[in-house]
């Protein structure tokens, strides 16, 4: 089955497709879960732990099913019409090819990649806020680890940007991570 | 009843799956068969090629199945050989 799939991706170029929905989609996971920090932190009053984890939650929630419906319906009509041009040019219908196959599946793998990546970076910048939900003792607090990881990884997507395009990682991954820190200073500048 | 020991096909394919894919993918779904594509014009969208198929006994409605499951058209068969001395009269 994996191989199939495999196959499919091929035929439509589907994996670098999926490799940049997972790195634009991840990215604003990450900093829309660093903004979601930083405001609680910034904030006049201490927030209780429980309150930021909804929200937080909310966001990722909301982030995740944004990124599978908004990736589903436009790559479902992108492959429709690569469908139709190639169906054009051999003269003929490819519905039951694997071509056909493609068009339907390829559209469901890559929105997944779309929700998912999100949805699994923001559960790992949320983290410390369980941790210390259930009582364990941390280094930082929670919203300060949890800042912690959302610009780790910011930094190890800019990282694996790097590597993907065959540029240094450390200039890409630090390029990633100053976009982070400026939009953590506009915020705690605009919450002074 | 005569075998097809070799076929030449005038097959029409997209570019993906890309020649060597598609020869592996007709060659891994039928057994015993060798086979050749050389490709003779490519343009935007397909590519014309020449799909030369060796075996004991070519199963040719199979591998026209097989092409047309992977995006390709089969155009004119261009040569074939076949052999009466293949599986015996029953």
């Amino acid at each position: 089955m994996i191989g199939r799939i495999r196959f499919l991706l091929q035929l439509t170029h589907g994996q670098r497709i999926a490799r940049r929905y997972f790195v634009t989609n991840g990215f604003d996971g990450a900093l829309t879960m660093m903004g979601l920090t930083m405001g609680f932190y910034t904030a006049e009053s201490a927030v209780a732990t429980p309150v930021v984890i909804s929200a937080c939650l909310g966001a990722a929630v909301a982030l995740a099913v944004s990124g599978l419906a908004s990736a589903y319906v436009s790559e479902s009509a992108e492959r429709a019409r690569e469908l139709r041009e190639l169906e054009q040019a051999v003269v003929g219908d490819l519905q039951d090819t694997a071509h056909g196959q493609a068009a339907r599946t390829v559209p469901v793998l890559i929105a997944t990649v779309n929700g998912l990546a999100p949805l699994a970076i923001a559960l790992f910048i949320m983290l410390p806020l369980w941790l210390e939900q259930a009582g364990m003792a941390l280094p930082l607090s929670g919203l300060e680890s949890s800042l912690v990881l959302a610009f780790v990884s910011l930094f190890l997507l800019g990282a694996f940007l790097g590597t993907v395009s065959g540029r240094f990682w450390l200039a890409s991954a630090l390029r990633t991570l100053l976009v982070a820190l400026l939009t953590a200073g506009i915020i705690y500048f605009v919450n002074a | 009843m005569p075998v097809i020991k070799r076929v030449v096909l005038d097959v029409l394919k997209p570019h993906q799956p890309n020649a060597l894919e598609f020869a592996s993918a007709i060659a891994g779904r039928h057994d015993g068969c060798l086979i050749r594509i050389t490709v003779i014009e490519v343009d935007e969208k397909t590519e014309s090629t020449l799909l030369e198929v060796q075996g004991e006994d070519v199963p040719y409605d199979g591998i026209v199945e097989t092409i047309k499951s992977l995006g390709a058209s089969v155009h004119s068969i261009d040569e074939v050989e076949v052999s009466s001395a293949g599986k015996p009269q029953r």
